[in-house]
């Protein structure tokens, strides 16, 4: 069977594994940013306690995803969805930790300090200013993070979950077989079809959300 | 009863500071050392000394953007030293250097800043920003604009209509004309001056630049290390009159030729001079010369503008009054001060120039070097100076 004919033929299954595989990814990004802007949010006025917490962040991304899979098994979260969410949040958070501090931090200080002249209290000066002034930034952040761990959601197969891994992963262990090419030439261009569509969706986003006043 | 304290008496006390102290967390000295000093209502009070001086920290203590470390601040009789530090800078404009206009937000958002915390309804809101817009000429066009498509003197203009956006009775101001070029500055500080006379805002006024603090203020505190006041007087007592020699030092040369900013040409008298009109004859043009002694008449339009100047020699050539002489073009308004009428006297041919009135440019007067000199001399201190009792008057001020 050619490639074409392949995708052709397997259209439903490859869909359904790009759904789930957007979802696991999106529901990741949700959590680590939550996880990430509350911790940059908290952090960026203290430089020690920000270093702890980037130090921790930078400290997950350096363990290989597999043998990070192998302790979500480990510590009881099964199989499928929970262990791949909560690996590839914890892959996630860096990036965007690390641009809501450094985005936070940009904020021009005599614009700061004309807000806090006018009367803006601290929590007025973060939601009104600093985080609207922040948000390019941080966006590029979760748009990194968004990538990053959409590469790892493959590997995600080898936990049970879902997404394009599970044909990689097949693929790869029938090696020689009829489709072996086919499955991971699908599975990894599926990965490569997800990415676009986030790099657009993200575009459209930091569009939208963004005053104009800051291009 | 002097000047100065006429004036007390009039004014109430907006802002009054007591002994206050600030020290900087890790410095031994303080940099602001037990300032005391009262600020009148209504009234551009300018802090002006060296850098580090302490004036910044000082100002910036009025609003608490920089905690002071001992000492009280009275606002409107009020002890605002402990109060709730927000609520007390709704109800002070503040502009600083920088200007510190919201990127992201559009220029009415900008200026809709504080009426918003203080829960104004949107009405009122759009309502005062076209008020304010008009008030500093910037085309209500630009409501909708944003900061970055602003020049740099709109910007400033701007950070202004946000900082009086809620009508505050105080405003702090952070050398606000400090990061635009010289020309535009000028503009801004006339503008700024004539937009005062309305609002009647009390106003502190922070500068290094001593003759932007001789330009802008009713009463300027010279300030040396540690913000110990130098000098607290009204611009005018302290060029002619310096406290001592670090007052002198700062205003540096030429301070009596600052002090002819000050005073107006309106202010002094004009010298008595021969007048005519175009239309005259020439005998009597002739006789109005002879009897005044003087070697020039002033020929005058049929609306009483100055036209033409003409001597003894261009009235007997005999050609039309309408041609003869020079045109008179050295002219000064009433209200321009006695600097620049000096300096319009030195590039004129004849030494003087013409005071007309601003409205209607109608003739009101000439001015040449002896009215000027004579103006000048009433400048120079006299004995019993007001300074001294003025600086005795302040310190019987309950404490």
């Amino acid at each position: 069977m050619s490639f074409p004919e392949y995708l052709t033929y397997q259209w439903d299954d490859l869909l359904e594994l790009a759904v789930g595989n957007m979802v696991v990814v999106l529901i990741a990004l949700a959590i680590a940013t939550f996880i990430g802007v509350s911790l940059g949010v908290l952090t960026y006025r203290r430089p020690a306690a920000a270093q702890v917490a980037l130090a921790i962040a930078s400290t997950i991304l350096t363990i290989p995803s597999f043998a990070l899979f192998g302790i979500a098994i480990g510590i009881g979260l099964g199989l499928g969805y929970p262990p791949t969410i909560v690996v590839l949040t914890g892959y996630a958070i860096l990036a965007i930790l690390r641009n809501t501090i450094t985005g936070l931090r940009s904020v021009d200080p005599a614009i700061i300090e004309s807000a806090k002249g006018m009367g803006m209290s601290n929590w007025q000066q973060l939601v009104r200013i600093e985080m609207p002034m922040a948000w390019p930034v941080i966006i590029a952040g979760v748009r990194v993070s968004a990538l990053l761990i959409l590469g790892i959601s493959a590997i995600a197969a080898y936990v049970g979950g879902p997404g394009f891994g599970s044909e990689i992963f097949e693929g790869l262990s029938t090696l020689g077989g009829v489709n072996s090419l086919n499955l991971v030439l699908s599975g990894m261009l599926g990965v490569i079809v997800l990415a676009l569509v986030f790099e657009v969706l993200f575009a459209i986003l930091g569009r939208f959300t963004t005053s104009k006043g800051l291009n | 009863m002097s000047e100065v304290t006429e004036h007390l008496s009039e004014r109430g006390i907006a802002i009054r500071l007591e002994k206050l102290s600030k020290t900087f967390p890790g410095q031994d000295e303080p940099a602001v050392k037990e300032l005391s000093m009262d600020i009148f209502e209504g009234e551009i009070v300018v802090y002006v000394g060296p850098s580090g001086c302490g004036k910044t920290t000082t100002m910036k203590m009025i609003n608490r953007i920089i905690e002071p470390s001992s000492g009280r601040i009275f606002i409107a009789d009020e002890d605002v030293t402990d109060k709730d530090p927000d609520e007390l800078r709704r109800h002070i404009g503040y502009v600083i250097q920088q200007i510190g206009l919201f990127p992201h937000m559009t220029i009415a958002d900008n200026i809709a800043t504080v009426p918003k915390m203080l829960g104004w309804d949107k009405q009122r809101i759009s309502k005062r920003t076209d008020e304010l817009l008009e008030t500093v000429s910037i085309p209500n066009s630009y409501r909708n604009r944003y900061p970055k498509e602003l020049s740099g003197g709109q910007r400033q203009r701007i950070g202004v209509a946000r900082a009086m956006a809620a009508d505050p009775p105080i405003m702090l101001m952070d050398e606000p004309f400090g990061a635009v070029d010289p020309i535009t500055r000028e503009r801004l500080q006339d503008e700024f001056l004539r937009l005062q006379q309305e609002i009647q805002k009390t106003i502190v006024f922070v500068t290094h630049d001593i003759d932007e603090a001789i330009k802008m203020g009713d009463r300027i505190a010279i300030l040396r290390d540690q913000s110990e006041i130098a000098q607290y007087d009204t611009p005018e007592t302290i060029l002619t009159d310096p406290a001592d020699q670090y007052v002198e030092d700062f205003i540096g040369s030429g301070a009596s030729l600052k002090r002819l900013s000050l005073s107006k040409v309106e202010d002094i008298k004009t010298a008595e001079w021969p007048v005519a009109h175009l239309d005259d004859s020439h005998d009597d043009v002739r006789e109005k010369m002879e009897e005044s002694g003087r070697e020039y008449v002033l020929l005058l339009d049929e609306r009483d503008k100055p036209k033409r100047w003409v001597n003894r020699e261009d009235i007997e050539q005999g050609i039309s009054l309408k041609e003869a002489g020079w045109p008179a073009v050295a002219i000064v308004e009433r209200h321009s001060s006695l600097y620049d009428t000096l300096d319009t006297m030195i590039t004129s041919y004849r030494g003087s120039a013409i005071v007309v009135d601003e409205n209607d440019g109608k003739y009101k007067g000439v001015v040449d070097f002896e009215t000027v000199l004579a103006a000048i001399e009433e400048m120079r201190p006299q004995e019993g100076a007001v300074a001294p009792d003025f600086i005795a008057e302040r310190e019987d001020l309950p404490s």
